[in-house]
């Protein structure tokens, strides 16, 4: 039998290379699907890959007046921290290899990492656009930062007053506890608000059209990413691709935890885990398809104005409220 | 380039360049802008990216060859060109429009109205990120495309404009198509009104963006739609009407029919280009009803219409309504093959001096929208070219001191 330990780190570039691909085969799907929403055929599934291969093979240009170390160092800080994140988040069927106490807390913060190098690497690269998009980017976060805690405490104080809390805020326990065996019908209407609000931040975090305010092409020219070329638009890329299974594999964990085998469907074993493998997939391509392609064909752009009084007006209201019936159902139990 | 700089109080700005060449222009122009934040605090622009002497090549040409040359002016407004340059060239030559003529030319325009505000319409969705509708309204406008091509050989330049006529005629097995198509473009105005209107992001990024008053479009000389949704009542299809327009009962659409006030905003721009897109399709309808039979052009061989127009002595006007707006050509003919001058005035050149009220103190965001607005043609509107560093800029004040000594000038010679 292999050390934990060692299995551990063994299991780190496998689980780093399973995010990539997986994360590249569903912007490939995401954007077929987009296309034929919009009445068009759409690129073949595997564009994602043809346009990794073609930027890794482009010239890598550095604008003359960037902070070149800083331009060069960010997208791999990108790149890194989002894979990071993949860590701490259980994803088919394989357990977060980080997991621990409190990590709740830590891909919170770890959320964080790809948008701020994204941001460093704009102001770095000393174009007009890039700084512009880099201020866009910076008052994005800010605002999506909001509803983004707030489902995340109110997950945990649930977790708390339903007697877990040393656990509260471990990823791995409320995926065991399924949230949604700890409510009433009015809990279950607020856990649902919080999810609708979570997959809204999903696509804020993911930079997807209508809150895409700070690489709007046909305003600042692709804004943040304005000057990046070659090897480093490609880590971007890939970091874009890892997020959407993170954040996708993060909602999944919170909210949609239960697998066919716990479900009863299937029996346990190696059919048991196939089953579970698909139907992570076909979670995770629900995700994508409502944070991502659905609503990006759907609306137009925001102005940076208008993401703030959403994120912070009506979704953090929607969070609250959320908060708000999770609280009127367990006090209602307690009672 | 970004670059800081310090003003008067203390206080630093930005300027920001939009263009020559950007996501948002579909043409170089280049837009310099002072901004606070997001904010838009001084509008410049600079034009003569796109000069191609296209006015410079028609004096060394005959009528006949500067034909096809005025019909490459512009890509998407061609047959306005095309139209005001043989109406120009009728009008110094006294040459009389056959009445069929009239209606075949009508129609075409109108045709070209459908292209052109569609056309639009996907790019003004384009520049608002919703490309969904981008490529929907483009899909609608598929059918007029083909239409044209079943009438007239060619989906975008028509070539069947001549001078003295048109080129072909409207045969009757060709109607059912036409009004097939009409009925397709009446209904779908509706889908149309729908999605422009009634979303509410996209009514939250037009309404009250770009606003132009009626005092600023009267002062800034706009023209066409941009000022139409403005309130200001001008149509030259009406004012001083032409082709087949004074037998039609039509009037300027004007954005307030549909919402019952006048904001000149980027969301009255819209309802006015929807609005002409269903009156383009009534028009059309019109005229094939009420078509009269006869000859379509004045004379039909080349070199006999050529050796006529070669003794022409004079000077003519051509004035129409494109789809943005007024297009005006200017001939002068001095009894030689090719003419002495011709000025091609685009309806852009007018329009684009309302982008400094439109722009100033919008956001960022608004910038691309705005300067689609008005629906701007480049090429169409560059008529002079600076290359490198000028010595000396001609202001207003000096234009008019030079006007006035030229008069004195002139008053001395005659007495």
């Amino acid at each position: 039998m292999m050390d934990p330990l060692l299995m551990n780190v063994a299991m780190i570039p496998a689980v780093a290379v399973l995010g990539i691909i997986l994360g590249l085969i569903y912007k490939g799907i995401d954007r077929r699907l987009a296309a034929r929403m919009q009445a068009r055929i759409g690129p073949p599934l595997r564009q994602p890959f043809i346009d990794l291969k073609k930027l890794m093979m482009k010239e890598n240009i550095v604008p003359k007046n960037a902070v070149s170390w800083v331009f060069n160092f960010m997208p791999v800080v990108a790149l890194a921290s989002s894979l990071m994140l993949l860590m701490y988040i259980p994803f088919l069927q394989i357990p977060a290899i980080l997991a621990g106490s409190g990590d709740l807390i830590v891909i919170l913060y770890v959320l964080i990492f790809p948008s701020l190098a994204l941001v460093v690497g704009g102001f770095a690269s000393g174009s007009p656009y890039a700084t512009v998009g880099a201020q866009r980017e910076m008052v994005a976060m800010l605002s999506y930062e909001v509803p983004l805690a707030i489902t995340i405490v109110s997950i945990a104080w649930l977790m708390s007053m339903t007697g877990s809390i040393g656990t509260a805020f471990d990823l791995a326990a409320v995926s065991a506890a399924n949230i949604w065996s700890l409510v009433g019908p009015i809990g279950a209407v607020g856990l649902l608000l919080l999810l609708v609000v979570l997959i809204f931040v999903t696509t804020g975090e993911m930079g997807a059209i209508p809150v895409d305010a700070a690489e709007a092409e046909t305003e600042i020219a692709g804004g943040l990413l304005a000057e990046y070329s070659g090897r480093n638009l490609a880590l971007f890329y890939l970091t874009s691709a890892v997020k959407m299974v993170a954040l996708g594999s993060l909602i999944i964990a919170l909210f949609l935890p239960m697998t066919p085998v716990q479900l009863g469907l299937v029996q346990a074993g190696n059919t048991g885990m196939i089953a579970n493998v698909l139907c992570f997939l076909a979670k995770l391509f629900v995700v994508v398809f409502l944070s991502s392609t659905f609503i990006r064909v759907a609306v137009a752009r925001f102005r940076i104005t208008q993401v703030v009084k959403v994120y912070w007006g009506y979704t953090t209201l929607a969070a609250l409220l959320g908060l708000l019936l999770v609280g009127v159902d367990i006090l209602l139990k307690v009672s | 380039m970004l670059e800081k700089k310090k003003d008067a109080d203390g206080d630093t700005s930005y300027s920001i360049s939009v263009g020559p060449v950007h996501p948002a222009l579909k043409e170089p122009v280049k837009l310099n802008m002072s901004i606070e934040g997001e904010k838009v605090t001084g509008v410049d622009f600079e034009l003569s990216q796109v000069h191609r002497g296209v006015e410079w090549m028609g004096t060394r040409r005959n009528p006949i060859q500067i034909m096809f040359l005025a019909e490459r002016i512009c890509g998407i407004c061609n047959i306005c060109h095309i139209m005001a340059f043989s109406k120009a060239v009728e009008n110094a030559a006294g040459i009389e429009v056959p009445a069929r003529a009239s209606y075949i030319r009508t129609i075409a325009a109108e045709l070209e109205r459908i292209h052109s505000h569609v056309l639009w319409a996907g790019v003004a969705a384009h520049e608002l990120g919703f490309d969904s509708v981008m490529h929907y309204t483009w899909k609608l406008r598929e059918n007029v495309l083909d239409t044209i091509e079943y009438l007239t050989g060619n989906r975008i330049t028509k070539a069947i404009v001549t001078i003295g006529g048109v080129r072909r005629d409207i045969h009757e097995k060709q109607v059912p198509r036409l009004k097939e198509t009409t009925d397709y473009y009446l209904k779908s105005f509706d889908k149309l009104g729908k999605i422009f209107l009634k979303d509410p992001v996209v009514k939250s990024r037009c309404r009250d963006t770009g606003i132009l008053t009626k005092k600023e479009a009267l002062v800034t000389c706009a023209v066409g739609p941009t000022a139409r949704a403005s309130g200001v009542r001008k149509d030259i299809r009406v004012d001083e009407t032409y082709a087949a327009y004074p037998e039609l009962d039509m009037k300027p659409m004007m954005p307030d029919m549909v919402t019952g006030e006048t904001r000149g905003d980027v969301y009255d721009r819209i309802i006015t280009r929807l609005l002409e897109v269903k009156q383009s399709a009534e028009i059309i309808n019109d005229c094939l009803n009420q078509m009269p039979e006869g000859k379509i052009v004045y004379e039909e061989k080349i070199p006999k219409l050529l050796a006529e127009l070669k003794g022409v002595e004079g000077e003519g006007t051509g004035r129409l309504e494109a789809p943005r707006g007024e297009v005006f050509h200017y001939v002068k003919m001095v009894g030689e093959d090719s003419p002495y001058a011709w000025k091609v005035r685009a309806p852009t050149y007018n329009n684009m001096l309302a982008w400094v009220p439109m722009l100033m103190n919008e956001q960022i965001a608004d910038i691309p929208i705005i300067a689609a607005s008005i629906d701007p043609c480049m090429s169409c509107t560059n008529r002079a070219v600076v290359a490198g560093k000028t010595s000396s800029i001609l202001t207003q004040e000096n234009l008019h001191r030079l006007s006035v000594e030229k008069t004195r000038k002139i008053r001395e010679a005659l007495k």
